[in-house]
């Protein structure tokens, strides 16, 4: 029974990151700049089609077509050849073979640039307008997004593959001296929850430890004052617009091996990190991150055959039945602050 | 007076009168009675064009299949127009197909994205009986779909020629007048899988279902436990999963320490492709478990699933209608006039769509009429070679097509992208055959047909 726990609790924790991830990105837009975003799921996604592109480009091969032989289908024979390694021989191969990891780079200046635009051609006209208003305009940006996306790639999801060293799963009870092939995990999953604590520990020390992070602090404690001492408040809430793209957009990259990405990929995620968020209480950073993960390693239990013997379906309901027990007992969720999202 | 006095009386002649108007005016509606029915049905065709009603999944967890069925239903309607190299039309026996459309109209469709979902397929099947005129509604790549269009043809009397549907369910205990299934069934999979998998894996073997939540998934698993158990098999457990779920690590985990040594997915399309890898991916089998290798068995798949699973199906056994390495003349053509068209193979879900509207029009040229009433009788009962299936019956029973069904595996090392299954075993038309009666069901009436 242990190492039931033990396995559901690990499930928790990497899907509770993927969790936290998108929300502590929705948080950081809406504790910033008072938006409700409802664009970052499609922001998620634009990362993970990131990956996708990378590894189009990656993976291209020269197409010669013999027409003097034909394929058992009856069209003319394509032979085939990688371009990549054939221009860099084995570094190519290597760079197919990582194209996930190799992805984040190309993905963070092209999400920041996507955020910032964002931010600034459309998400600013609405600060002043009612918060029904810019969930309207946010919602309608990622249906956008999504048909563009569903055009250029097709409505069926892609599947990335993950470096070949680190596919099948980990023996964790051998790791902890048990015994062997009792507690496995795959080691992408390992590496996606070790990979989603360092981006969240990192958008933290960068709040916490920098004098841009403590400029916007301040901002986001009491925006007008900070104006009035002559800094540029709006520029810095524009540039961590562009990090919550970047945070969502690198999620959505790590997260391609483990679901083959398609269109619709970030709004499955969306509503579910909207609940986190609000569980967490608006605007509160480490409430996001703490929701996340609490509702992650719920869902987990919940979805325990011992579980569902007793409570049938509940793992289909657990995250929404923990919010309303949540927000009834603490209405501005767990770390909730006084006046935020309230008239 | 005379006359009149030996017998012509004036009441003879009123008698004689009142017969001989009656006697003209109504024998002849009595004798034309079925000519007069066949004029007045739903969406009868009066131009020199007919409409098929294309109902397919293009997003959603069969997407994959819909698309693959879209081209095969273009590529058939370009046959059946003349266009082409005819395809299949050269190898149907017995044919009544001339290659000038249907009755002589031409062929055209309209289409409709049921998005894997019953409701909105209905609704789509709906719009084109309603609004677009289709004489015949087909297509659809889940189970779901299919018992709730055909539900509705049978209500419209348009005659349904379903695609991908793999539940008894559909020619069973929701079979209907109006409906058709030219693709096997759950409990013909377990009929093929069970001996093959006795042979390979031994009797005595633990299995862990996950099964999809909906009429499909829970007859494969009914159908699947019973062959397993006739070997001696034990199930461990049978764990519902939500259809279209991405993330299967929850359901996965219990699996590690459940005591089973075999997964059995009853999952199709996307959800497959989502489970399989993953299942891989937790080390399952790599495995040993009661001193054994841990195994995956797929007891339905196809070869855009197995190309979406990539390596994680290498080694894994199921069941397939058709594949198009086979080498009878009907796989070969097909395949060839698919491949040239599209570059790429088709998949079964194709080919049981391109079938399936063949098998309509040729219904249509036997009864001479599309009076659904008609068709219907010359669909049932009707057997055909030449489709890839080898000698084939529409059974009138259940309108369920009995035929020879494969056991394929994923191939270990493929010489392309689409060279991914095996066939193991082509199993035989007699063995696969079963009892109509024992899913129970009621096909209802063909007659009168009703009015949309």
């Amino acid at each position: 029974m242990f190492e039931v726990i033990f396995l559901q609790f690990l499930n928790g924790l990497d899907k509770g990151a993927a969790y936290a991830l998108i929300a502590l990105g929705l948080t950081l837009v809406f504790g910033t700049l008072g938006v409700v975003n409802f664009a970052h799921g499609a922001l998620f996604m634009l990362g993970a089609f990131c990956a996708v592109t990378v590894r189009m480009f990656l993976t291209m091969e020269t197409v010669t077509v013999d027409p003097t032989q034909l394929s058992p289908w009856g069209a003319p024979l394509e032979i085939r050849e990688p371009l990549v390694q054939a221009w860099l021989g084995d570094f190519g191969a290597v760079l197919v073979n990582y194209s996930v990891p190799f992805s984040i780079l190309i993905t963070i200046p092209i999400m920041l640039l996507v955020g910032i635009g964002l931010e600034r051609g459309i998400i600013k006209h609405f600060y002043k307008r009612p918060h029904a208003e810019q969930i309207l305009v946010t919602f309608g940006l990622a249906i956008v997004a999504q048909e563009v996306i569903k055009s250029i790639f097709g409505p069926n999801p892609i599947p990335q593959p993950m470096p070949t060293d680190l596919r099948g799963a980990a023996d964790i009870g051998a790791w902890l001296g048990m015994q062997a092939n009792v507690i496995t995990y795959p080691i992408w999953r390992l590496v996606y929850f070790l990979f989603a604590g360092v981006v969240i520990g990192a958008v933290f020390a960068f709040l916490q430890f920098t004098t841009f992070g403590m400029v916007v602090r301040a901002g986001m404690a009491d925006r007008e004052t900070v104006g009035l001492l002559g800094i540029n408040i709006d520029r810095r809430f524009t540039i961590m617009f562009g990090l919550a793209a970047v945070v969502a957009g690198v999620a959505g990259v790590m997260y391609t091996p483990l679901l083959p990405p398609n269109y619709h990929i970030g709004m499955d995620f969306l509503v579910l990190s909207f609940v986190v968020v609000v569980v967490g209480g608006m605007g509160s950073l480490p409430g996001a991150v703490a929701a996340g993960f609490l509702l992650g390693i719920l869902q987990s239990f919940a979805s325990m055959n011992q579980v569902k013997a007793i409570f049938p379906g509940i793992d289909q309901i657990i995250i929404y039945l923990v919010a309303v027990v949540i927000l009834l007992v603490r209405p501005r969720g767990l770390l909730g602050r006084r006046g935020v999202m309230e008239a | 007076m005379t006359l009149l006095k030996r017998g012509l009386t004036r009441r003879r002649v009123m008698q004689t009168g009142m017969a001989g108007i009656i006697g003209a005016g109504v024998a002849p509606i009595m004798f034309t009675r079925g000519a007069w029915a066949q004029e007045d049905f739903c969406n009868n065709p009066t131009g020199d064009t007919v409409t098929i009603g294309l109902n397919l999944p293009l997003t959603g967890a069969y997407a994959e299949e819909g698309a693959d069925e879209q081209k095969a239903y273009e590529l058939a309607i370009a046959h059946l127009n003349g266009e082409g190299d005819g395809g299949l039309l050269n190898v149907l026996a017995p044919s009544a197909l001339k290659g000038n459309g249907i009755l002589g109209k031409k062929v055209g469709y309209v289409s409709s994205d049921s998005q894997t979902k019953s409701d909105v397929a209905r609704a789509g099947a709906t719009r084109m009986i309603e609004r677009d005129g289709a004489i015949m509604i087909t297509g659809g790549s889940s189970s779901g779909e299919a018992i709730a269009v055909q539900g509705l043809c049978q209500e419209k009397g348009i005659i349904f020629m379903a695609g991908l549907t793999h539940s008894n369910d559909t020619t069973g205990k929701d079979k209907r007048r109006y409906g058709f299934r030219h693709f096997f069934n759950a409990y013909q999979s377990g009929i093929a899988l069970g001996p093959v998998l006795g042979q390979e894996y031994g009797a005595d073997r633990r299995a862990y279902h996950l099964t999809a939540d909906y009429t499909w998934g829970w007859t494969q698993e009914e159908s699947i436990k019973a062959a397993t158990e006739a070997l001696g098999w034990e199930t461990v457990a049978a764990v519902r999963t939500p259809l279209g779920s991405t993330d299967y690590s929850q359901y996965l985990t219990p699996i590690l320490n459940s005591g089973a040594d075999v997964l059995i997915l009853n999952h199709y399309g996307l959800d497959m492709v989502n489970s399989l890898p993953q299942a891989v991916q937790f080390g399952l089998r790599d495995r040993q478990a009661n001193g054994k290798q841990f195994q995956i068995v797929t007891p339905l798949v196809s070869e855009l699933m197995a190309k979406g699973a990539g390596e994680a199906m290498q080694g894994v056994f199921g069941t397939s209608n058709w594949h198009w390495n086979l080498q009878d003349p009907g796989s070969i053509a097909f395949t060839k006039s698919f491949g040239a068209a599209y570059g790429s193979p088709p998949s079964q879900a194709a080919h049981t769509a391109y079938v399936q509207m063949l098998l309509y029009a040729d219904a249509v040229e036997r009864a001479g009429t599309f009076y659904p009433p008609e068709v219907i009788k010359a669909l049932e009962g009707h057997e055909f070679d030449g489709m890839g299936n080898g000698k084939t019956l529409y059974r009138a029973e259940d309108h369920q097509c009995m035929k020879s069904v494969l056991v394929v595996q994923g191939n270990e090392a493929p010489t392309s992208e689409f060279d991914v299954l095996n066939v193991v075993q082509e199993v035989d038309r007699e063995t696969t055959t079963y009892d109509p009666s024992i899913f129970g069901g009621e096909l209802g009436p063909a007659e009168p047909a009703p009015l949309c």
